[in-house]
């Protein structure tokens, strides 16, 4: 991908996503027709639980749109260099992990030292996630396709496992662990808004991946790898494994702090069905993205509000907010096509 | 058969009414450059790509097959008895022989009743194939004549060959054309297109030649010269070939003892068994060799590229080396990156940690100009560019970092006649500013036209001829026939 096509790409893309929507929104009503439920009222639930007040964008879509920017970026940075990281859900999880068991043992510690520990926490337990299928590529050439799908599995029981073992909360009733240290927890934007200091990160984590990735040497040698193994290893003298691994370890890292940032900006505990897939619904928000940090950006935003909207759909209109995948898959499809027909 | 066909891509006119007929009992040649628009006219007469306008006529013992606009797909041609050899072949390597033929030839018999007709079409051309050898083993020579059995197992008459000696061996480059003759003397047509003129004076009866989607010559062999051919191809007479007396100076790479291997291989793969050589400042050392003998694995390990151990022996470069790799589409060049960011992937390793893309991009313009790459710009796509351009940037770029020594891996492959001679002129030029070039190629004629010696490399032996040594006998010591001692 060069530099300037997708900038000139950018008003056609915009308009094949926009139109996506369009079916896809098309497709849900029909289908919401034919089960039998009001269409207008769950149409506007949806519009309103999304869009319907400041409030409900920031404190709804916003929210969930932050772990969806995160781990799409996360998704990106290892596409970027051709490896297909697709155990983010389990990196968020052993990031959500890490953070929860620091945030745990924070108290009595200075607000910004604290945060920046478990969000660290969350950060290195997602690259130590993403260590062994790492290792596995690097030494036994064994796809990171397959070791990173399967460890999602390891890390969604890892989560079952700690909250009822060794991080439950002290009276061992509830399957959660206790809340992290205040002094952990990441500071709301607006009084009485639920949006997080965790969206701003998202943002400066796009800039930030987007400037490494075209103005420095690093990002060129990743995309070099991904667009090109051969004339990488063969003109561009690199060490093309090391660099591929390197970025699926920050693509494993990345995800951890994703659920970094959900644990000490949202739920301030760890708790099984932390995510609701949203490692699975990154990859889609990436692809919609074009892999372009910034796009990513506006993605994830789309995707959050769909998936606040959704929330406001069953709770309003008493429909299914599962309804809505409709919709995410009708983009994902007319996105993916045209994207193909192009190529 | 073929007549007033016309074809175009998109703004791109491809072939304009062009006329073509093959008579019974003759080899017709199809000769042009590059994009002249031979292929897209074979590709229309195999019923690949429908015409604008024009109509394909095949007259059968049976009657007269006219079809309007083309055949609507290759089956249809094979049916009127059209047969297509490919310049990239189209076996499925996974399948067997007789799998291939069958599925090619539309057999509905399967198992034993298919190999016993699979082996009687290859015993009748006398072929040394095993029908139930999987292709994946077969030598490049044996593919190529699957190719051919295939398209004569559906019973083809008609003959369409698309540059098939490209890839072969004089010694296989005469069986071929042998069996190309004998095919015409047998009752079928041939249409063989080529890059290689002595081939069109070997064995055709007529010549159609193609430029830029027209025809500008057509005519019987016999009335023909090389020169007015190559007049007709390119437009133009070719200069004769100047040869300066080398002037060589310092010793730059010297091999003595040398063995060598791709690491990570099994033992007895393709690698270098035994050279002793030394290459000179300001000489072009030609390497002959056919493909898999170990002259890849000898370049790489000069340019000091890809997984090359040394076993024993010692291999001294003085450096810095410019390398030319064989693939310019996947080593060479990353397609879908700028030509400014193909540049800096030549300098990577010595950029600074932030990129200076303004900077970068002016280089690319100056580039660009100095070697006369046709390009929209530093920005454009290197996928966008044709062959001869990408080839011309990818000299540029190794050229730029002024190297002592240049290492080729077929430079022209693929590249008309013109993009060729621009290649030829650039070693050349390299050589005379005081480089070591190292230079091989598929074309055992092209490597004599360019060389000032000439290294064969045969089963990873590595052997000097003299200058003189006839055309015959380097093609014999590429297979390794005699043993030249």
């Amino acid at each position: 991908m060069s530099i300037a096509a997708p900038m000139r790409a950018g008003a056609r893309d915009l308009a094949h996503v926009a139109g996506a929507f369009g079916l896809g929104v098309v497709l849900l009503s029909a289908f919401l027709a034919i089960a039998g439920f009001h269409v207008a009222p769950a149409l506007s639930a949806l519009w309103n639980g999304a869009f319907g007040s400041w409030d409900n964008f920031t404190s709804a879509a916003l929210v969930r749109a932050t772990p969806l920017v995160i781990l799409g970026l996360a998704f990106t940075l290892g596409s970027k260099a051709g490896t297909l990281n697709i155990g983010m859900e389990g990196q968020f999880a052993a990031g959500a992990i890490g953070t929860t068991w620091a945030g745990l043992h924070l108290g009595g510690v200075p607000p910004v030292l604290a945060v920046a520990v478990a969000l660290a926490g969350g950060l290195i337990a997602g690259a130590a996630w993403v260590a062994l299928p790492v290792i596995l590529r690097m030494k036994l050439g064994v796809s990171e396709v397959i070791t990173t799908l399967l460890l999602n599995f390891v890390g969604v029981a890892a989560v079952s496992y700690a909250v009822t073992g060794p991080l439950q909360e002290p009276s061992r009733i509830y399957p959660q662990s206790a809340l992290i240290a205040p002094a952990a927890r990441l500071p709301h934007l607006a009084a009485g808004s639920r949006l997080h200091l965790g969206f701003i990160f998202a943002i400066i984590i796009a800039g930030l991946l987007s400037l490494l990735l075209k103005q420095t040497a690093w990002g060129f040698r990743i995309r070099s790898v991904g667009a090109g193994p051969r004339a990488a290893l063969i003109i561009g003298r690199m060490p093309v494994a090391t660099i591929a691994a390197t970025a699926l370890l920050w693509s494993g890292a990345l995800a951890g702090f994703g659920g970094a940032v959900e644990v000490t900006g949202v739920s301030y505990a760890l708790y099984q069905n932390l995510s609701p897939g949203y490692g699975f619904t990154a990859i889609a928000v990436a692809l919609l993205g074009r892999l372009q940090p910034t796009f990513v950006l506006v993605a994830g935003v789309l995707f959050g509000a769909l998936e606040a909207g959704a929330a406001a759909m069953q709770r309003d209109a008493g429909i299914p907010a599962v309804a809505v995948q409709v919709v995410e898959a009708v983009v994902i499809i007319t996105v993916l096509l045209t994207a193909r027909r192009r190529a | 058969m073929l007549h007033e066909i016309s074809k175009s891509f998109g703004a791109t006119v491809a072939l304009s009414r062009v006329s073509l007929s093959v008579v019974a009992g003759q080899v017709h040649a199809l000769l042009g450059e590059n994009g002249a628009g031979k292929s897209t006219l074979m590709h229309v007469a195999y019923g690949m790509l429908r015409p604008d306008a024009g109509t394909v006529t095949v007259s059968a013992a049976g009657g007269i097959a006219t079809t309007t606009h083309g055949f609507p797909s290759p089956r249809a041609a094979r049916a009127a008895g059209i047969g297509m050899v490919h310049q990239h072949f189209t076996s499925i390597p996974a399948l067997t022989v007789c799998e291939n033929i069958a599925l090619t030839a539309g057999w509905t018999e399967t198992g034993r009743a298919a190999e016993r007709r699979a082996e009687s079409v290859v015993g009748r051309l006398g072929l040394p194939l095993r029908v139930s050898d999987y292709v994946e083993s077969l030598s490049v020579q044996l593919r190529q004549r699957l190719e051919i059995v295939k398209a004569l197992a559906a019973n083809a008459r008609i003959l369409l060959l698309d540059e098939p000696t490209a890839v072969l061996a004089p010694r296989e480059v005469d069986e071929l054309l042998t069996f190309v003759r004998e095919f015409a003397l047998g009752g079928g047509a041939v249409v063989l297109i080529t890059h290689k003129l002595d081939e069109v004076f070997r064995v055709a009866d007529r010549v159609t030649v193609m430029r830029r989607g027209e025809v500008t010559l057509r005519d019987v062999i016999a009335k023909q010269t090389p020169q007015s051919l190559s007049r007709a191809m390119i437009g133009a007479d070719l200069p004769p070939p100047i040869r300066l007396e080398a002037r060589t100076g310092d010793v730059l790479v010297r091999a003595s003892g040398l063995r060598l291997q791709r690491r990570g291989v099994a033992a007895n793969r393709a690698g270098i068994e035994g050279a002793d050589f030394s290459v000179r400042a300001g000489e072009v050392v030609g390497v002959a060799a056919i493909e898999g003998n170990g002259q890849r694995e000898l370049l790489r390990a000069i340019a000091s590229v890809d997984d090359i151990a040394i076993t024993t022996g010692s291999l001294d470069v003085a450096g810095p080396v410019g390398f030319i790799p064989e693939d310019r589409t996947t080593e060479g060049l990353i397609p879908q990156f700028t030509l400014a960011e193909n540049l800096l992937l030549g300098t990577i390793a010595r950029s600074t940690r932030w990129l200076a893309w303004p900077a970068l991009r002016a280089r690319t313009g100056e580039l660009l100009r100095a070697h006369d790459v046709r390009a929209s710009g530093p920005d454009a796509a290197a996928a966008t560019l044709s062959g001869g351009n990408q080839q011309k940037f990818v000299f540029a770029r190794a050229l730029a970092g002024k190297p002592r020594v240049v290492v080729a891996e077929d430079p022209t492959r693929g590249l008309d006649l013109r993009a060729t001679q621009v290649i030829h002129e650039r070693l050349r030029d390299a050589a005379r500013q005081g480089a070591a070039v190292i230079v091989h190629s598929s074309d055992l004629d092209e490597v004599l036209a360019l060389a000032d010696r000439v290294l064969v490399v045969a089963r990873g032996q590595v052997r000097e001829l003299p200058r003189d040594t006839p055309r015959d006998v380097v093609g014999d010591t590429m297979l390794a026939l005699e043993s030249v001692a």
